[in-house]
């Protein structure tokens, strides 16, 4: 229990405001580094994941390329990124990596979400004359747009997660605080910032729980509400919470 | 590639203790979650709770619960035990939703005429209600495996050696070849116990493979039938 009075301790002292190694400051640069790779993996896998969905081709592809990737280690891949593009450009490296690891979780969402869409649904809007493109705007993304940010929520937390260990090759964020403490054995330092991180990851799950919830279309949310008690339960995210690839 | 040659015994010494590591977790995982995933199957109203909360501990990055466990666990900072009981974890928390599912996912109908010829709640669950839902726990643990073996490597940050010593030794020493190998063998080993559970699926749980060939056998009969 002293310990981790101790951890609170270091977490809330003034200190942590102060210096090169201020938590405001780490905390920015995971925020910074997570951010920018979502968002260029999103970039590149949503229209990708789009295509994959809407002819339904390469799936098969897709599917093997996500279950692969949950294999690879995030720290080796990391450093085997680092050390091709050279150790000189770490931070841009790095983001690569975070991309490529980030890159499955959005692709999977992306594809299944407009998978997971009743089929006569959008023959109804192709009867109704509706363009391929119509249809994929207006009828399959917004109704995948919660599988969707299911996937960008794993790939979030995937990324959160690697960046604590890129720490360890210097590129700052949450994770130097344990890699400070671990030789000096510091536990308060250590357990201080462990806590502190596991907030953020909790925060960033929590903002895309909300994200997700908003993002059921109205009359989708309407028509489940008047369903009747114990039917079918409604569109569940089967990328929802567990299975990110750490 | 002259230092993977010469480092042969290294590699293979390191990836015997992965699978050493690896496997426990997975085994304890899924005695884990079979209990707790029958409880959020049976009990629908605590479903939810036990789900969100199960799901909660995977957002945990793996760097910050092994440094924490120590202080939960009150054993030893560079204690395997950590590494092991973190492991369990994820994997208990990818499986729980699995097992719930896949209980779930039982036909109804199968489940009364069990009842109905004499079973009892716990014999039915045992012959018939986890059998059926084999195939898609089958699929949360080779998930759950895949993953565990992956997370190993972090455990070289906590003093827990494992091919991740590959990754931290290779950046002191810029070598390439070093980390690459690390990063080949944990793919290669993740192939390998998915693809043995995957065989162990088959010898446990028959009817998953003849499905298919006799589906295809039965097509030609129906149509006899009808006409």
């Amino acid at each position: 229990m002293t310990l981790v009075l101790d951890a609170l301790a270091w977490l809330f002292s003034p200190e942590r405001l102060t210096g090169s190694n201020a938590i405001p400051t780490r905390l920015l640069e995971h925020l910074f580094y997570t951010g920018i790779s979502v968002l260029v993996a999103a970039l590149i896998a949503i229209p990708v994941g789009y295509l994959i969905g809407h002819t339904g081709r390469g799936r098969e592809l897709a599917v093997s390329i996500s279950g692969a990737a949950r294999a690879l280690p995030s720290f080796g891949l990391l450093l085997v990124v680092v050390l091709l593009v050279g150790t000189t450009r770490a931070p841009l490296a790095a983001v690569v990596a975070f991309v490529l690891l980030a890159i499955p979780s959005v692709l999977a969402g992306a594809y299944s979400g407009i998978e997971a869409i009743d089929r006569r649904i959008i023959d109804a809007a192709r009867a109704q004359g509706m363009t391929e493109w119509q249809i994929l705007l207006r009828v399959e993304v917004p109704l995948g747009l919660p599988l969707l940010l299911g996937g960008l929520r794993n790939a979030a937390l995937q990324v959160v997660s690697t960046v604590t260990l890129a720490a360890y090759i210097g590129l700052g964020g949450l994770g130097i605080y344990i890699f400070r403490a671990i030789p000096l054995r510091r536990y308060d330092e250590m357990l201080g910032s462990a806590i502190l991180i596991v907030v953020l990851a909790l925060v960033v799950d929590a903002v895309f729980a909300l994200l997700q919830r908003l993002s059921v279309p109205r009359g989708i949310t309407a028509g489940r509400a008047t369903r009747t008690r114990g039917s079918t339960p409604g569109p569940r995210a089967p990328m929802g919470s567990p299975i990110a690839y750490k | 590639m002259t230092w993977v040659w010469d480092n042969l015994d290294l590699i293979g010494r390191l990836s015997l203790e992965h699978v050493r590591l690896s496997v426990p977790p997975i085994v304890l995982g899924l005695l884990i979650a079979v209990p707790i995933g029958w409880l959020a199957h049976r009990y629908r109203r605590a479903r939810p709770a036990i789900l969100t909360v199960i799901g909660l501990l995977y957002t945990i990055p793996s760097l910050a619960l092994f440094v924490i466990l120590p202080a939960v666990l009150g054993v030893g900072f560079l204690s395997e035990v950590n590494v092991t009981v973190a492991l369990t974890i994820y994997a208990v928390a990818i499986l729980v939703r699995s097992v719930a599912d896949a209980l779930g996912s039982v036909d109804a109908e199968v489940r009364q005429a069990a009842t109905a010829i004499g079973y009892s709640g716990w014999s039915r669950f045992w012959v018939v209600e986890l059998p059926l839902a084999g195939p898609v726990v089958l699929a949360g643990l080779r998930v759950a495996a895949v993953s565990t073996v992956s997370l190993v490597t972090v455990g070289i940050f906590v003093g827990v050696e494992s091919l991740g010593y590959l990754f931290i030794n290779g950046l002191q020493r810029r070598i390439l070849a070093e980390v690459a190998s690390g990063l080949v063998m944990t793919v290669v080993i993740a192939l390998v116990i998915d693809l043995l559970l995957v065989l162990l699926g088959r010898a446990l749980m028959p009817w998953t493979r003849v499905d298919s060939r006799r589906s295809r056998r039965r097509r030609p009969a129906a149509g006899v039938v009808s006409r």
